[in-house]
């Protein structure tokens, strides 16, 4: 395993919640990401997983410095990307980039394809036109798309070629790290499959790390190297795929792998089913996020908060049981 | 309580449902045809784009008007064409005897009312009742779905619920009327996993209560391994393979269903390498003249090109349109 790319450290988000308008007064607050910590290396994929609201568009956010962490650090290739300025910051932005969920509206409908690619480049850094041309041709070519498609417009395509499109956007400036918020949920069934192994292929070829994004579990079990579950703005649990989905710890990951699809009739699954829904990250429950929905909390998972436990080499698990 | 499953209660015979646009005819439906059993589970799977949905509202006759008609082909529920029938008839069974779950409680709930309102709304159209016993109808159709708290819950506007809450009551409104089919499109494509789960097995609960048929209208091969009886793989407006729900996914017999089926990821086990479909689905106002999936796929010979595959018979109740598919 290489150096990371991407480390991050206690990481904490809280909104405040607030009443009124100009003398506005704070309510409270929401705790969406509340110390978390992991690492990227280079040439491989984390895979975030947890419901909605659980946090993890939060931490997408703050690793592409759209959002100021309340407390913790941020770094890519050691530096702390909340420090940066002015020439700094520019050249950061090229080498973090990111591929969203629907091609239909992360596409702007009025820039051609050659365009919208380059912009990366055209924004950040000091390139001269013909290097960008030259640039958005490559990476067009990178991900299957010809060159004349360079000149059509984002309504002219499918939309796995429009997914396509923005992962040529995203891999124009060579970037690092990509980061991958559901990149395949909102395609057809037939097209998944592509972009899936696109990007696969990609990360082959080029080394570029990726931090995925899903809720889709069997999309996280093929695409990434390691996965960390988030709860409630916590990491309950993580450690490499093959051997998170062999023996999963936490009730929460039990009952989430017991939530799943299957791939077959014939399989059957001990059904977990949770009891009611994610409580709000406002007034989060005290000790163990979970213990108000988890079938073995204990009296000291409501006093306590569980520390992180090395169960085994890279397997993470913050709960009481173990 | 085991479910039981009865006669057939819809049969779908060649049905043709275009749409007339400026640009051309659109098949959306071209040539469907299936039966529904009573208190059998039936998954449409398919592509968008591939007339899933416009079966589905053919069958609810809901369909956009005035650009889409039925053209061809009958729909028989319980023995009685739906084809034919008016708007006003068509108003006495809609709800009653077939009602519909959409994709997203968000667009299918109004914000403006209560729930409690749009609840009474679908059961007042059916049951000429005082304000009162329709209110009692309302909180058990939330108890029903599990809703907790029904008797506060029904004075909430949608806002004030969650994803997986506002499903349910969207659930309550389709089954308020005891209707004896629900279809169900895309019923948990909006919601977590495990609000999924919670979701899916309420579904099957009410399924078993009241040896109800449901249709599932999806993408997504792990409904259907979940909760289907009998499958039926739509591409291009056209049912492409149908059977038992085992028979598809251990001896797929058409190359849609097997393309499709080896590109899901499993969870279950480790994929070297997911098999990827090339191409696109063909535009439907310009339809190939034979087989409409032999552009993109692997087997296809001279044939495939030319003329449109009867269905053969591969199994028990097991059908497959495909020139290679071996008849049993």
């Amino acid at each position: 395993m290489s150096a990371p790319v991407l480390q991050v450290q206690a990481l904490k988000k809280h909104f405040p919640v607030t009443q009124g308008v100009i003398w506005s007064k704070v309510l409270g607050w929401v705790k969406a990401v509340d110390g978390i910590t992991f690492s990227v290396p280079q040439g491989e994929t984390l895979a975030i997983v947890g419901e909605s609201g659980c946090g993890k568009t939060t931490t997408a956010k703050l690793i592409l410095r759209l959002e100021e962490p309340t407390e913790g650090h941020v770094l890519v290739d050691g530096q702390d990307i909340h420090t940066l300025k002015g020439g700094a910051l520019k050249s950061y932005r090229t080498t973090v980039q990111a591929v969203f969920q629907d091609p239909w509206s992360s596409l702007s409908p009025r820039m051609r394809v050659r365009d919208i690619v380059a912009e990366p480049l055209v924004i950040n850094g000091d390139v001269a036109s013909d290097i960008v041309k030259a640039r958005v041709a490559e990476a067009l070519d990178r991900v299957g798309l010809r060159p004349q498609q360079a000149n059509l417009y984002p309504h002219e395509f499918s939309g796995g070629q429009r997914q396509r499109i923005a992962v040529a956007s995203a891999l124009v400036s060579n970037p690092k790290l990509i980061i991958l918020d559901e990149p395949v949920s909102a395609l057809d069934v037939s097209i998944r499959a592509q972009i899936m192994n696109l990007l696969v292929d990609l990360q082959k070829q080029y080394g570029v790390s990726y931090l995925l994004i899903a809720h889709h579990l069997a999309t996280t079990r093929y695409m990434a190297n390691e996965v960390a579950v988030m709860y409630l703005g916590k990491i309950v649990e993580r450690a490499r795929t093959k051997e998170l989905f062999k023996s999963p710890l936490h009730p929460y990951t039990k009952a989430l792998f017991s939530a799943a699809l299957p791939a077959h009739p014939d399989v059957v699954r001990e059904e977990i089913v949770l009891s009611g829904e994610v409580p709000s990250p406002i007034n989060p429950p005290s000790g163990c996020r979970f213990h108000p929905r988890c079938a073995f909390a204990m009296p000291k998972c409501a006093q306590e908060e569980p520390k992180d436990l090395d169960m085994a080499p890279g397997h993470m698990v913050a709960c009481h049981l173990y | 309580m085991p479910r039981t499953i009865g006669d057939v209660i819809l049969d779908v015979d060649d049905l043709h449902t275009y749409c007339f646009t400026r640009w051309g005819t659109v098949k959306a439906v071209d040539g469907v045809s299936f039966v529904l059993r009573e208190g059998e589970a039936l998954g449409i799977v398919g592509e968008s784009g591939c007339g899933k949905t416009m079966t589905s509202l053919s069958l609810l006759k809901l369909l956009p008007r005035p650009v889409a008609r039925i053209v061809k082909g009958s729909i028989k529920l319980q023995g009685e064409d739906l084809v034919p029938k008016s708007e006003k008839e068509m108003r006495r069974i809609r709800g009653r005897r077939i009602s519909m779950i959409l994709q997203d409680p968000q667009t299918s709930l109004n914000p403006v009312f209560t729930i409690g309102n749009q609840l009474i709304e679908a059961i007042q159209i059916h049951h000429d009742e005082r304000k009162r016993s329709l209110v009692r109808r309302a909180i058990d159709g939330l108890k029903q779905v599990r809703v907790a708290a029904p008797e506060q819950r029904v004075d909430d506007y949608p806002h004030q619920m969650s994803g997986g809450m506002k499903q349910r009551v969207v659930g309550a409104i389709a089954i308020s009327c005891e209707p004896k089919i629900i279809i169900a499109d895309e019923p948990t494509t909006s919601l977590d996993v495990t609000i999924q789960a919670q979701y899916l097995r309420l579904l099957r609960e009410i399924q078993e209560a009241t040896n109800l048929s449901l249709i599932f209208i999806t993408h997504d091969f792990g409904i259907v391994a979940k909760m289907c009886d009998r499958v039926m793989v739509m591409y291009a407006g056209r049912v492409v393979e149908s059977g038992p729900v085992r028979d598809i996914f251990n001896r797929p017999s058409h190359p849609y269903t097997q393309a499709l089926l080896s590109s899901v990821p499993s969870m279950d086990e480790d994929v070297e390498r997911l098999y990827s479909i090339g191409g696109q689905p063909p535009a439907l106002w310009d339809l190939p003249l034979g087989c409409r999936f032999a552009a993109r796929c692997a087997h296809a010979e001279d044939r495939c090109r030319q003329e449109y595959p009867p269905a053969v018979k591969v199994g028990q109740e097991h059908t497959a349109s495909c020139w290679l598919a071996k008849g049993s």
